[in-house]
């Protein structure tokens, strides 16, 4: 390994066992294929075959090229598939989106009866995994193995694991996204795949974990970074969720159906403990992680307290676990649960807070680069609307309030000021620091841009998380509302069509939020490829003026 | 691993620890900040000591206040009924419903649950203010298919229309085209024929042509000149209200395909006096006979 003499690269171990395991794969696949109980199966066991199949002929290209000179470095190449797919699924997510917005807002102009995967039921799973999973988790993955390396000064660990799990992740990404539009689904929110994607999904998580751990445990340095502890909680505990949540019989191991481990309200209870720790572990430990490294990075200034991020991380994730049932106030579940989880979503308030504290705290000592530097001013804006939506949280689990709350748009607006707010806002500064670090450039191609994308996209926040505010208590009080003789004051259409003007904002702030990303998309585009933006001057002289270099 | 040293800005001593160029301020916890999280930590505690909380093995911890929102909830039942109970008695102990709307404050009763009532089981298909859709028909006009009389209006909801009820009715617009019932000739000349019954532009020829076809086929629901029949549900032809469209288009897909629109029976779903209150709102919508 140590000469740098050209030669052919060869499998070594890893690859070797990628190729056999592919190729064991594909011939499941195609058994499934040619017993296929249904033609969304037989879909997907094509799709799965095709996929294994291009791994395979990929793996036979990689053995026989030629070794490069440095294989001894960071590993970058994944990190910039991982940045080129966030973007991609980021703008996919966003646009399902804003279409499903205007289909609640027009609902009849956007109705095509024979073409049921455009139905709001079917694209809504769309959007919310696109933007969770294909756009969320490919930022984390993309992020985690920069920034694991860097901090543990160790090259990824893996060889060409880390391949398996970005391409295995973009896969189980293509299933779940073509399952919704044919219709498999298991009814769970947010996990909705059937039980062969969630199988798949596991395989590539448990790699993910390995090549995580085995960096950390190559590290160079006496300590494990917080950002690192955070990934860590989010790789873990995400693999327990999932795997306790998709427990399922198949009817048949060749076909698409299968049927939950759980019923009745135990069933309710696995899925808002999964789905609250989803956003618990993958949308805010996650994402913790990515701010721990990249606002210090970028303020160049040390974490505020290494004390707080000690006890706020060991209390984030002691308490989050407890707080699913919140979800289920007023339902079937017993009462004793559901204080429970009220009673922890409140302890968690002060946890969750505690990562405000050290992200906006750091920036002490360079408030003034929020003046100049657009893209730390996006993740200090980040971590605001993190604030502010981990105190919304747990007043919205106040039993009281949430008799109000709950089944409205509030929830929508909730939901949103930390989707867009929080998560985008911090993916997105993360993503404009990447592309000139990975891509080695001195700077992105055009702050103003960013500065456009800034201002347009938070106008976008405001107006839907304003709107659906509205929209929701003003739904949740005409729900309520009683006449004198306790009848009920509206009929439920009546609140559908009172939403109305809501939805239009909502949609209208939505749209911003898009193209403020396209300008992104754009930015870094020209960022990677090595352009900067030079403004024209209303004076320039045709005479004197001289070609570019 | 760099060694311990003093931040410029904040005079705070770093932990000594570096990864890639980020350190760490040795800051203590912000004061304000454990007092918030004890507070939230003793104020859950004191939660759990008042309302039901910890599971066991056989059942779970009461609490001191022994709360149960279940009970409440049919304690407030309980008490709705109680408060309705002298009204819900006088609805259906009024002697007709024309007594009812005769009766100041019981008529306020029954529009205050009918309209209740009305949005949350007829609104879907009449419309919330009962302005009906295509198929759904308008309840505010003065056109009824099954009659408007409060009696005959209690009578739809009660069996419905062509429902699974026992004794709902099922007479229906047969599908003369699609049964092969007439050639289509003879469908395109009736649309003439019903045109000129409603006053439209017609064909006069094909009109002409259509009235045998009319009188054998048509007559017996509809009646000689068109003006239906209530006991049928057979619409009046003659006016410009039309369920389905009085277009050629619509007209003629009537003939062709049939109509047989369903209204459910709400007897068994609805109790006794809720069907009441609901013939009384909408005999008030407008148009009650």
């Amino acid at each position: 390994m140590k000469n740098n003499v050209h030669r052919e690269r060869g499998l070594g171990n890893d690859g070797a066992f990628i190729a056999a395991f592919l190729g064991l794969g594909t011939l499941f696949w195609l058994f499934v294929a040619g017993r296929a109980q249904d033609g969304m199966m037989a879909f997907h066991a094509y799709i799965f075959i095709f996929a294994f199949i291009t791994g395979l002929f990929s793996l036979l290209f990689y053995a026989t090229g030629e070794k490069p000179e440095n294989e001894t470095g960071y590993v970058t190449s994944v990190v910039k598939a991982g940045v080129f797919a966030s973007v991609f699924w980021g703008i996919a997510g966003f646009l399902v989106g804003v279409i499903i917005a205007f289909q609640l807002a027009f609902p009849d102009l956007l109705y095509f009866e024979n073409a049921p995967w455009t139905s709001f039921g079917r694209l809504r799973p769309l959007h919310t995994s696109a933007v969770i999973f294909a756009f969320g988790g490919n930022v984390l993955i993309a992020t985690s193995f920069y920034v694991v390396q860097r901090t543990c000064k160790a090259r990824l660990a893996g060889g060409l694991a880390p391949w398996f799990v970005f391409w295995g992740y973009n896969l189980f990404i293509v299933i779940a996204a073509t399952g919704y539009l044919i219709g498999v689904t298991q009814s769970k929110e947010y996990a909705e795949p059937e039980w062969y994607a969630d199988l798949w999904l596991t395989i590539v998580w448990v790699v993910y974990l390995f090549v995580f751990l085995g960096t950390i445990w190559r590290r160079k340095e006496p300590h494990i970074y917080v950002a690192n502890w955070f990934y860590l909680s989010f790789i873990v505990t995400i693999a327990m969720l999932h795997v306790v949540n998709n427990l399922a019989i198949p009817v048949s191991l060749a076909g698409s159906k299968s049927y939950s481990a759980f019923a009745g309200v135990q069933d309710a209870l696995t899925q808002w403990w999964y789905a609250h720790n989803a956003v618990g572990f993958f949308l805010t430990t996650g994402f913790l992680a990515i701010m721990y490294y990249f606002i210090p990075k970028k303020a160049e200034r040390p974490i505020y307290s290494y004390r707080l991020s000690i006890v706020h991380f060991w209390s984030l994730i002691f308490i989050y676990i407890w707080a699913g049932p919140h979800h289920l106030h007023y339902t079937a579940l017993p009462e004793w649960a559901q204080t429970l989880g009220m009673t922890f979503s409140i302890m968690l308030w002060m946890p969750s807070w505690g990562g405000m504290i050290n992200g906006l705290m750091t920036l002490s000592g360079a408030w003034d680069k929020l003046r100049t530097d657009p893209v730390l001013r996006m993740m200090v804006v980040s971590v605001a609307f993190y604030g502010m939506s981990t105190f919304e949280g747990p007043l919205m689990s106040v039993r009281k309030v949430n008799a109000l709350s709950h089944y409205t748009d509030w929830t929508i607006g909730h939901v949103h000021s930390g989707a867009l707010g929080w998560v985008g806002y911090i993916s997105f500064g993360a993503l404009y620091c990447l592309v000139p670090w990975l891509w080695k450039r001195k700077d992105l191609y055009s702050r103003g841009l960013v500065e456009w994308h800034f201002w347009i996209s938070t106008v976008g926040i405001l107006l839907y998380i304003a709107s659906m505010w509205v929209s929701g208590i003003m739904q949740g009080l005409m729900w309520r509302a009683y006449n004198e003789f306790g009848f009920l004051q509206h009929s439920f259409v009546e609140t559908v069509a009172a939403m109305h003007p809501y939805y239009i904002i909502r949609a209208t702030g939505g749209s911003l939020f898009l193209i403020g990303a396209l300008i992104m998309a754009y930015n870094l585009w020209r960022t990677a490829r090595g352009d900067v933006y030079t403004p024209k001057t209303k004076t320039i002289d045709t005479a004197s003026a001289v070609p570019a270099e | 691993m760099s060694e311990k040293e003093v931040d410029e800005h904040s005079g705070v001593e770093t932990t000594g620890h570096e990864w890639d160029g980020i350190k760490e301020l040795n800051n203590p916890l912000p004061r304000w900040w454990l007092i918030v999280f004890w507070v939230s930590v003793i104020w859950s505690i004191g939660y759990w000591i008042f309302m039901p909380a910890w599971p066991g093995i056989t059942g779970y911890t009461k609490g001191i206040r022994n709360h149960s929102e279940r009970e409440n909830v049919a304690v407030a039942i309980e008490a709705l009924d109680a408060a309705r109970a002298d009204d819900t008695r006088r609805l259906i102990a009024a002697p007709s419903m024309e007594a009812i709307e005769n009766d100041p404050d019981l008529l306020q009763f029954a529009m205050a649950a009918g309209g209740s009532l009305f949005g949350d089981n007829c609104a879907t298909c009449h419309g919330a203010g009962g302005q009906g859709f295509k198929g759904y028909p308008n309840l505010n006009d003065d056109v009824w298919l099954w009659g408007g009389s409060l009696e005959e209006i209690k009578d739809t909801i009660t069996v419905g229309r062509r429902s699974e009820h026992p004794e709902t009715t099922n007479t229906l617009m047969m599908a003369y085209g699609r049964d092969g019932l007439l050639p289509r000739d003879d469908i395109t000349a009736l649309v003439d024929y019903v045109r000129m019954l409603s006053g439209q532009d017609y064909d006069a020829e094909a009109a002409s042509r259509a009235a045998p076809i009319y009188a054998t086929q048509c007559i017996a629901c509809h009646g000689a000149n068109g003006r239906g029949d209530k006991t049928q549900g057979a619409p009046d032809l003659t006016d410009a209200i039309w369920l389905y469209g009085g277009d050629r288009r619509s007209i003629y897909d009537t003939i062709w395909n049939g109509r047989a629109g369903v209204m459910p029976a709400w007897e068994g779903r609805l109790s006794e006096e809720e069907i009441i209150a609901l013939s009384v709102y909408v005999h008030a919508l407008g148009g009650g006979e």
